[in-house]
């Protein structure tokens, strides 16, 4: 046992040495590396860290929306809608929603207006997002003038921020009164944006969706499952983000040529024969390629995804801002909850280090298994 | 003591160009003396060398090595001969690592790691404490006198401190024959005289010297105990110079 | 110390590190999401990811032609437009 130690830690001093003759090299081709690990790591933790958010928070999403459409246009839908709805059986409650965008001229950035339920509050307050205050430099007690679709300013008292923790929903949203609602876009009255239901067995949703569809023929029931499903297919692994994983895939496939095409020298050739010639066995050779494979791509592997946690989680991916941020003024901050997804780190790590050590390993097969006999020769 | 009978090697064997590098040999190779082969190039020293080392198998004959077993994991029953050419790989490896030295012709040492490295390199998959053969590496490089050098790497030094680098990690091990082929063939002839004498210090030591080479320092130098004189595969003389 | 000690102690680290990623994930989560839940009673659709287009910032809530509503290239709204597409209605299909 203390042999079989011995013999790893040997072999694995030489490893080092022989590595850092080749320091330019080995450490480029390590920084390589790690760069891939990171990029896919980075991307994983962030994908699993908004899936988890976006599950959380369409878990209070409403179990359908209902749309009413025009011509193929979604249109506005009268309230009185609800009440027939409501008679379906199993729904036990139908909302009438208030919601629409705002395009702010003078930054160019599109707010998403909704009218909130709270009676209570005053008909002038309005509830904004930390984007919204960031945008136009709001602060509590402000006031905001939305110019209504006559040219005419509404003006509402900004009465909550919402923290920038809760950006991944509520960055662009204003929350005004119903009324101010109407008056900043003409609304006629007893119309709604759409109509948000509930029903009480979620087994018994798509039935009443085809009972909507039936009673409103231009409606379009929108199921919470269906919502979930986009957004599965935003974050999906297989989704779009496959594009980036694609891109940096053929990255590690560049390395992975560069440093084959620059591998097995004659000289290192010659220096496996040595090795043989004095005493070493073939697997002694292989121990040694298997820990070269291995001083690479784990310490690359294992620095990469910490290294993309604190990318991620506590930097909050500042490198994915320019390629996700597109022509968004309001950019959520990614403030995200950590997630660690095990199996996919295993994923990760079959798909960089065992395949690297086992092309650092195979091409030293047949040099190895030389008679040792042919470094007397040359 | 070593002792081969009926050794012979050939090449590409069954087909046209088949050859034979050494023809029947037989021949018993005394235990602490300096052995020489002489020859032309061609006549088959390096491959009885390589297959007395246990780096190539013959192609018949056998091999005997007396006193090595105690270096073996097992005994071959009622001998204390081991025949080494029927011996699977592993053991072959085992021996060759523990009982024999090897000096080569072109030195073969590994660039870019330091002296001292490149002598303690053939103990690394032995499995033994590093600190006992850095030890021991560091003793045979005061041994001869390049201990100022051990950090240095190899491409930095010269032909006379390569040799003796050379030397120094044929002797890592502890081997009770050292195996030179050639060895003075890219000497000067002060060099070739030197590396003689620490030969002839080896023996002291209580080492058998086994030399391949077609260089006259070393066959008519007055340390060898026995000359023997190859040619085309085969022995044409021998004799004890004692 | 030897160079394959220190090696080793740095992966050991490393990993070390590595292991405690979960563990401080799952730490993180139990303390969180108060913020989110604050606005529960918004009852929101879509998360706010891309705010560019009205197809992009609720997915969700757009049908299929949104996009050209906006502009006849809006797909072009690179690189949520790309990635994110209004939700396809599955109940009609067998």
């Amino acid at each position: 046992m203390k042999r079989a130690i011995e013999r790893h830690l040997n072999i694995l001093e030489f490893t080092l040495a022989s590595l850092l003759r080749r320091k330019a090299k080995n450490f480029s081709l390590l920084a390589m590396y790690l760069m891939v690990v990171f990029m896919l790591a980075s991307l994983q933790f962030f994908v699993t860290a908004l899936k988890r958010e976006a599950a959380i928070i369409l878990d209070d999403a409403p179990d359908m929306v209902v749309q009413r459409l025009t011509a193929g246009r979604q249109d506005l839908v009268p309230t009185g809608h609800a009440a027939e709805i409501a008679r379906i059986r199993g729904v036990t409650a139908v909302r009438p929603r208030l919601w629409g965008y705002y395009y702010d001229a003078l930054n160019g950035a599109n707010y998403t207006v909704m009218a909130g339920d709270d009676t209570s509050a005053k008909t002038e307050s309005a509830s904004i997002g930390s984007g919204v205050a960031k945008a136009r430099n709001l602060a509590v007690g402000d006031l905001l003038p939305l110019i209504g679709y006559d040219k005419a300013p509404v003006m509402v008292e900004i009465g909550t921020i919402f923290p920038s923790g809760s950006d991944l929903i509520a960055a662009d949203l204003i929350i005004i009164s119903p009324a101010n609602f109407q008056r900043l876009f003409n609304l006629p009255g007893g119309q709604a944006t759409d109509l948000a239901v509930t029903v009480r067995n979620p087994k018994e949703l798509a039935t009443v969706a085809a009972k909507i569809a039936e009673l409103f023929p231009g409606s379009r029931p929108i199921l919470k499952s269906e919502i979930q499903r986009t957004y599965q297919s935003v974050f999906d692994w297989r989704g779009g983000m496959t594009l980036m994983i694609l891109a940096s895939a053929l990255l590690s496939f560049i390395i992975f040529a560069w440093d084959k095409a620059t591998g097995l020298s004659a000289e290192e050739r010659k220096e496996i024969g040595i090795l043989k010639s004095i005493g070493w066995e073939t697997s002694d050779v292989l121990l040694l390629k298997f820990w070269e494979g291995i001083v690479i791509s784990l310490t690359a592997f294992l620095l990469g995804t910490i290294l993309a946690y604190g990318h991620v989680f506590f930097l909050s991916a500042p490198l994915f801002v320019q390629a996700l941020k597109g022509w968004s003024v309001i950019y959520p901050r990614f403030q995200l909850v950590p997630v660690v997804d095990a199996y996919q780190l295993a994923v990760l790590f079959f798909l960089t280090v065992v395949p690297y050590t086992t092309a650092t390993i195979i091409p030293c097969w047949r040099a190895a298994t030389t008679d040792p006999d042919a470094a007397m020769r040359y | 003591m070593i002792e081969l009978s009926n050794l012979t090697k050939s090449f590409n064997s069954g087909q046209p160009n088949q050859f034979t590098a050494v023809d029947n040999v037989t021949l018993a190779i005394n235990p602490q003396q300096i052995t020489v082969l002489k020859g032309p190039s061609g006549s088959g020293k390096t491959s009885l060398l390589s297959m007395i080392g246990c780096m190539a198998r013959p192609t018949s004959g056998r091999i005997f090595l007396r006193g090595v077993a105690a270096a073996l994991p097992f005994r071959q029953d009622g001998a204390d001969a081991v025949e080494i050419t029927s011996l699977p790989e592993r053991f072959l490896n085992e021996i060759r690592r523990s009982t024999f030295g090897f000096i080569f012709q072109q030195f073969n040492l590994v660039k870019g790691i330091s002296v001292l490295e490149n002598v303690m390199l053939p103990a690394y998959p032995t499995g033994e404490g590093r600190a006992e053969f850095r030890a021991r590496a560091v003793s045979l490089l005061e041994q001869f006198s390049i201990a100022r050098l051990a950090s240095q790497r190899v491409e930095l030094l010269s032909g006379g401190e390569l040799q003796r680098v050379a030397i120094a990690r044929a002797l890592i091990n502890n081997p009770s024959i050292i195996i030179a082929d050639e060895p003075t063939a890219h000497l000067d002839s002060k060099l070739s005289h030197e590396f003689m004498e620490i030969v002839g210090r080896l023996k002291g030591e209580g080492k058998s010297v086994l030399i391949a080479s077609h260089d006259p320092i070393v066959f008519d130098s007055p340390l060898i105990d026995t000359l023997v004189e190859m040619r085309d595969g085969a022995i044409v003389a021998s004799r004890s110079c004692r | 110390m030897r160079r394959s000690l220190q090696f080793l102690l740095f992966t050991a680290t490393v990993l070390a590190v590595f292991l405690l990623l979960p563990l401080h994930a799952r730490h993180e989560q139990r303390h969180s999401g108060g913020e989110l839940r604050q606005l529960r009673n918004l009852h929101v659709t879509d998360l706010c990811l891309a705010t560019e287009a009205r197809y992009t910032r609720h997915p969700a809530m757009a049908d299929r032609h949104a996009p050209f509503q906006e502009h006849p290239l809006a797909l072009e709204h690179f690189p949520s437009g790309s990635l994110i597409l209004p939700t396809r209605l599955n109940r009609d299909k067998p």
